[in-house]
């Protein structure tokens, strides 16, 4: 039983609704004191342009598409909850899923060349934030997929369809850090 | 102490709303009312802090009697010397200042003093403190691992924390990194559940502006802690990787730039200073209010204070950096900033005393504690211009100055501000009132020792005498026998200080088991926690008793009135609201 706390709403937003903008304050954050500190090391290592050059942009901007898609699948999810349309929204949640599944697998593939190329996380300082900024984001993908994978199955059954719209919230974060990353570690070269 | 009171009231009151979960204490353990969760932070809290004392102990023994085999302890060796005061910063600041002042009685007081039955999110909070203790088994076993604790101070700078061929402790440093790191996620959880109970669940009736002054600081503080610790927490992560994998964010021998990680911590580790020193303050402006019945002066310009400390303490961070190789035009950019963010604060200690004024005052524990730190904050706060300033912080950086300076604003933070707290609460958390006269003599064991062990202390840094300095026979123009006896009273001091908490621990003890029965309102106070039951069922108040909100907290002396308290949920005779 949920304490009658949690059902109050003095600021007319729902609670759930309220923490995951809190949760995503404090990733921002998170991400931001990561990404301000690579901007920082790059602006004063120019030789790591050469690096920068090594990554594969084609597969960065197919992994860009994926993930958008997979927002657009996200909001589609959200909009048919709204209309109360479990099943629906569930199906959608899953094909977000699969984005996310797709986006991890050409990672893998990516990095799997990458790594059999004497490319690691040792090699020099961008890739140490190629991998450590790529795998946090990676992080966050999965753990967003497996969420969505609860509240999906919970969709499907017509129960919590509000959860549609807050796994798709950070869906969207998860999605923007990766506009953040594409061109920092693949564009800039 | 009096957990099991707690978990049976919960017990009994989840049976009456028909719950089934585990029983015994597999129940309490599991347990999602957050005063439950608020003690179980308080009473690891205190255990590390009994740890972290102990720690003090050794290391001061050491400095006053160096060689000395240290009762309890030993001999201390350089490297362990090292680790006792870098575990001790550790501790006091993220395992006992941390859970008690904020996750304890923020987690005991804000569905109290909002009018709510629980937390939002009552799993959340449990999950919060589990995480939580398994960051105090991680930071406990990195004492004893192999090769000891980590020994390169609190602050970890790199390349000594980076790189085990420096600091020789590849597990004690890598066990704390993931430590520290676990606990920041407990109390971001944790926080996350502060602020939204604050914003969404306060009583019908409860506006901002009625929600008492320690709750809003906690709520801040919540917020503070959250918008600074993602850096760190980006380069705890990139700490861990320099360690184990071996790549070079920070080492200057791989490439890495030791400055990032004093960027990235001090980023954080500023605005933790007003995370920690913010419930405290909070808790001072309740007690004095109460005990000088009288309103407290200017709320809303405290609240405003509160937004301007919180948002000026995010540009101060490299005041510890001035020696560090920053820009001189940097430095004076940080100064001004830094001698800004004195304003506000000397303006709260001016609130204080105006509330004081004329008010009809009761020398209370929970008052003198108060009234303490007041007094004592005060002359951190003064010293602390001293370091703010460059020009002056480059004589004094790194000299017993700086320790001195900062733990004259820890100690009446974590310290004082807790035991003011926890002697003004203790009727509501477990029904007893506590014995004044114990309570009056523990009181000034505690604050007179305190000031013999750090006054000597500011003596030494003006001397300029070093910090991290294991035994200063080893440097004959840093020894002078005037300096080594400062050392000594200091030290003398603190096994007084020590002493005196089991005054405490005994008072506690005698007040929970034979103490008075304490009163729903033992100290006629206004806020809601005193209208419900001491201590306060699980679910706070009935559920159809749940409190409704007519004024702001603090209406105490209000003229033609019979009694000098107005409590919150007293409806007003002319239905103004």
């Amino acid at each position: 039983m949920r304490p009658i706390a949690t059902t109050r709403a003095a600021t007319g937003i729902a609670t759930g609704k309220l923490a995951v903008w809190w949760v995503l304050a404090s990733e921002v954050v998170i991400f931001g004191g990561l990404l301000a500190s690579y901007v920082m090391f790059r602006l004063g290592h120019p030789e790591w342009a050469d690096a920068a050059a090594l990554t594969n942009t084609k597969i960065g901007a197919f992994n860009t598409f994926v993930l958008l898609t997979s927002s657009l699948t996200a909001v589609l999810a959200h909009q048919a909850a709204e209309r109360g349309n479990g099943r629906l929204a569930a199906r959608y949640l899953y094909m977000t899923i699969g984005g996310a599944v797709t986006f991890i697998g050409v990672k893998t593939y990516e990095w799997w060349y990458e790594i059999s190329h004497g490319y690691t996380i040792t090699s020099n300082g961008f890739w140490s934030f190629y991998y450590s900024a790529a795998g946090l984001h990676a992080f966050h993908v999965i753990a967003g997929a497996a969420i969505m994978a609860v509240v999906a199955r919970d969709a499907a059954r017509n129960l919590e369809l509000h959860r549609v719209e807050l796994i798709g919230i950070y869906w969207h974060f998860v999605d923007i850090v990766w506009i953040f990353l594409f061109p920092l570690l693949y564009i800039a070269k | 102490m009096a957990e099991p009171a707690v978990a049976v009231m919960a017990h009994h009151e989840e049976e009456d709303h028909g719950h089934h979960g585990p029983g015994g204490w597999l129940k309490y353990l599991w347990s999602t009312d957050h005063k439950v969760i608020a003690m179980q932070y308080m009473f690891t809290g205190m255990f590390m802090a009994l740890i972290g004392g102990f720690m003090a102990y050794v290391f001061r023994m050491q400095l006053a009697f160096p060689g000395i085999n240290v009762p309890g302890f030993g001999m201390v060796s350089p490297g362990e010397y090292n680790a006792l005061v870098t575990n001790h910063g550790t501790l006091m600041i993220f395992w006992v200042a941390m859970p008690v002042l904020l996750a304890a009685f923020g987690n005991y007081l804000i569905p109290l003093m909002v009018g709510a039955d629980d937390m939002v999110f009552p799993k959340i909070n449990r999950l919060s403190f589990q995480i939580f203790f398994l960051s105090t088994i991680v930071i406990l076993a990195s004492l004893v691992v192999e090769g000891g604790g980590f020994a390169g101070a609190w602050t970890a700078y790199p390349p000594l924390s980076a790189n085990e061929t420096y600091n020789l402790t590849p597990l004690g440093s890598t066990l704390w990194v993931v430590g520290v790191g676990l606990e920041f996620v407990a109390f971001l959880l944790g926080g996350i559940n502060f602020i939204t109970t604050l914003m969404n669940s306060r009583a019908p009736g409860m506006r901002a502006f009625d929600v008492p002054i320690v709750v809003w600081m906690i709520v801040v503080a919540s917020i503070l802690f959250m918008l600074s610790v993602g850096p760190l927490l980006a380069g705890a992560i990139m700490l861990i990787f320099d360690q184990t994998l071996g790549t070079g964010f920070f080492d200057p021998a791989t490439g890495g730039d030791p400055i990032l990680w004093q960027h990235l911590f001090w980023f954080f580790g500023h605005p933790e200073v007003y995370v920690v020193l913010l419930p405290a303050i909070g808790v001072v402006a309740e007690i004095i209010t109460t005990f000088a019945r009288k309103k407290l002066f200017g709320y809303r310009i405290v609240i405003f204070t509160i937004v301007a400390t919180g948002v000026l303490s995010f540009f101060v961070w490299a005041h510890h950096q001035f020696i560090a190789g920053i820009d001189p035009r940097m430095a004076n950019i940080f100064t001004i900033t830094t001698l800004l963010i004195s304003v506000p604060i000397a303006e709260m200690c001016f609130v204080y005393i105006a509330t004081l004024y004329g008010g009809s005052i009761r020398l209370t524990t929970p008052m003198l504690w108060a009234l303490a730190f007041i007094a004592e904050f005060l002359i951190g706060g003064v010293t602390g211009i001293f370091l703010g300033a460059a020009g002056a912080d480059i004589y004094f950086h790194d000299t017993y100055f700086v320790l001195a300076h900062f733990h004259y604003t820890f100690f009446p933070i974590a310290i004082i501000g807790t035991f003011a707290a926890f002697t003004y609460w203790f009727p509501k958390m477990f029904g007893k009132m506590m014995d004044e006269r114990l309570g009056k003599w523990h009181f000034w064991l505690t604050i007179i020792p305190f000031n013999f062990i750090f006054i000597p202390l500011f003596v030494l840094g003006m001397g300029g005498q070093h910090r991290r300095i294991y035994n200063y026979a080893h440097f004959p123009e840093l020894a002078i026998p005037w300096f080594q006896n400062m050392r000594i009273v200091a030290t003398v001091s603190l096994l007084v200080m020590l002493a005196a908490q089991l005054i405490f621990f005994y008072n506690c003890y005698k007040s929970w088991r034979r103490g008075r029965k304490a009163p729903m309102n033992p100290w006629k106070a206004n806020s809601l926690e005193w209208t419900t039951q001491s201590p306060p069922p699980h679910g706070n108040w009935r559920p159809d008793e749940l409190p409704v909100v007519y004024r702001g907290p603090y209406e105490y002396s209000v003229p033609d009135r019979d009694d000098d308290y107005w409590p919150q949920n007293e409806p007003d005779s002319r239905g103004s609201r």
